[in-house]
């Protein structure tokens, strides 16, 4: 087993999933399988090798710092389902606690 | 027990880049709610990002003003956590191929030099504002700003080397100085473009090993940052005094109650889950680059603070005072290429200009007051066409007036009265009508001129010159002596 069960939960509950008792089995021995089949990466000899953070060979790909207009407030908040003078409205954050 | 702190300053500044760090929406401050959002930096499926040049351009020189070393290669990561300001659920952030790392800030403390040294600085965007402190926004509502997600930052993390909130508060004041000249960030703390997280810790001093830390956020000043310090410092000596444990955690700063309050147990990093982006290729920057951007590295302020020092004969104390900031230190350069005695002129700008600059809440370049004008009133003080005390008086007028410091002493009728029969008739007049204390001078009491010569600049009304009234003065008192 490459995965535990309370790692599975412990991921659903950073991803904010409410995952039922039977889908954290399916997701422990499905991840488990996926991870095993990654294993066969570890044959390789990756020493000396530097990691590859990307996989297109493209680099430095820049914008010029220039500005634009895109979207006014109304076409930016027109998919909320609540706001408040121009604001998206939440239910409140509280940072305490 | 005695013990010492450990501190580690991590610092966010906002970059001064026109467009924001991967979309092309407006980076300016203070605009209407969500007027400078886009697909891109509000998070919707299926864009992609792109990044501004200049911002990475911007993080190099940081880089290469403090001393760090630039990474050829370095690649972008997603920070993963979620909060309503921030739309993509990640931050795009960099974490383990930072731009710029091991480098070191050099504060003055007590007259020794003392490095702190960089961990890294990185470049990484801005979240949303969330609004919910003030009174006209809905109980139980938190309201989001999108238009701050996506503006550059870099963050500047520190070695824990700094040993006292004082060496806290030289090491950003340095930090900023720096950023500034390299006009890269507006570095204004009120409005949000410069932050300052601390890590903190006590040891027993002379040991090695570190104590656990807390995490202090939500400092938005000077003074908030050395009460912060001070306040956690105390904290964390009382709980070992008492034999327990510093327990790990967040703290927020509350500057209206002068304490502190637990935010939320700290996450562990591996929280985030970072992971390289997959959206953002990666950085190559040559050595070439930055050899060109180091050569566009203006004079620092350190540099300059010297040069001034050796070029004009200035005490450290004011060569560092009028390179605070860079547009004073220019302005006090252009004064002097006018008026050459340099003193005088750091003296009057040390004095009066930055008097009227701070009551005034502005810098120097958003005022009226130009280096012709304070060069012509420092020629008039120096030629003895007014004194030092009508220098000021009129100095608010010379600020905001069109008309030339002569103009004004003139319309003013402010000029210095130098004519010597005049001045001997008021100084004359002044003894007379004051016998009691011309006679407390002639038995020994010389305390008392200063009185006189005050009696005698009134009745100039302040206009006398003060050396000849000093001198005149004497002559009259000791002419009675001799009596």
């Amino acid at each position: 087993m490459k995965i535990t069960k309370k790692e599975v939960k412990k991921i659903a509950d950073l991803a904010k999933l409410a995952l039922t008792d039977e889908e954290k089995e399916k997701f422990t021995r499905q991840l488990g399988e996926i991870l095993a089949y990654m294993e066969i990466l570890n044959r390789v000899n990756t020493e000396n090798i530097p990691p590859a953070y990307h996989i297109h060979e493209t680099k430095n790909v820049f914008r010029k710092d220039q500005s634009e207009k895109w979207l006014n407030q109304d076409e930016a908040t027109a998919n909320a389902p609540k706001k408040f003078k121009g604001y998206f409205s939440v239910p409140k954050v509280i940072r305490k606690g | 027990m005695k013990y010492e702190a450990v501190i580690g300053l991590e610092v966010h500044a906002q970059l001064k880049t026109e467009s924001k760090i991967f979309c092309s929406c407006s980076a300016g401050f203070g605009a209407d709610p969500n007027s400078q959002a886009c697909p891109i930096c509000m998070g919707m499926p299926g864009v992609l990002p792109v990044v501004n040049e200049k911002a990475v351009e911007f993080a190099i020189k940081a880089g290469c003003a403090t001393h760090c070393t630039i990474a050829d290669y370095s690649v972008f990561a997603r920070k993963n956590y979620f909060y309503p300001d921030l739309p993509k659920g990640y931050q795009i952030s960099q974490f383990e191929e930072p731009i710029c790392s091991d480098g070191y800030v050099e504060i003055e403390h007590n007259g020794d030099i003392k490095k702190i040294g960089l961990i890294r600085i990185h470049l990484e965007e801005d979240a949303g504002k969330s609004v919910h402190a003030e009174e006209w926004v809905p109980e139980e509502e938190t309201l989001v700003d999108l238009n701050r997600c996506g503006v550059p930052l870099i963050e500047i993390v520190s070695q824990p080397d700094i040993r006292s909130p004082r060496e806290a508060t030289l090491y950003l004041a340095q930090l900023k100085r720096i950023l500034e000249y390299l006009e890269i960030s507006d570095c204004n703390m009120e409005e949000g473009s410069l932050r300052c997280d601390a890590n903190i810790s006590l040891r027993p001093v002379r040991t090695e090993q570190l104590g656990t830390k807390t995490e202090l956020k939500n400092m938005n000043s000077f003074k908030s940052i050395e009460k912060a310090l001070d306040y956690e410092i105390t904290r964390q000596t009382e709980i070992l005094n008492r034999g327990e444990k510093v327990q790990q955690q967040t703290l927020l700063w509350n500057a209206d109650e002068n304490r502190i309050e637990p935010m939320r147990t700290k996450e562990e990093s591996d929280d985030y889950r970072y992971f390289p982006d997959p959206d953002l290729v990666p950085l190559y920057v040559t050595s070439d680059r930055v050899a060109q951007l180091q050569k566009e590295l203006p004079e620092l302020a350190v540099e300059k603070k010297r040069r001034f020092m050796k070029e004009f004969e200035l005490p450290a104390y004011d060569a560092e005072v009028l390179t605070a900031s860079k547009n004073l230190a220019g302005f006090f350069e252009e004064t002097v290429a006018l008026h050459a005695n340099a003193k005088a002129v750091s003296n009057f700008v040390m004095g009066e200009v930055n008097r009227y600059l701070s009551e005034n809440k502005k810098g120097i370049e958003k005022t009226a007051l130009t280096p012709e004008k304070l060069a012509q009133l420092l020629d008039l003080i120096e030629s003895g066409a007014i004194n030092l005390k009508t220098a000021k008086l009129i100095f608010p007028d010379i600020v905001r007036s069109d008309r030339s410091p002569e103009k004004i002493v003139k319309q003013r009728g402010l000029a210095q009265v130098s004519d010597e029969s005049e001045l001997r008739q008021i100084v004359q007049e002044v003894v007379r009508n004051n016998p009691n204390e011309t006679a407390k001078y002639l038995a020994g009491k010389i305390k008392v001129m200063g009185f006189l010569v005050g009696r005698v600049m009134r009745a100039t009304r302040g206009k006398g010159n003060p050396k000849m009234v000093n001198q005149l003065l004497l002559e009259e008192l000791n002419k009675r002596k001799h009596d």
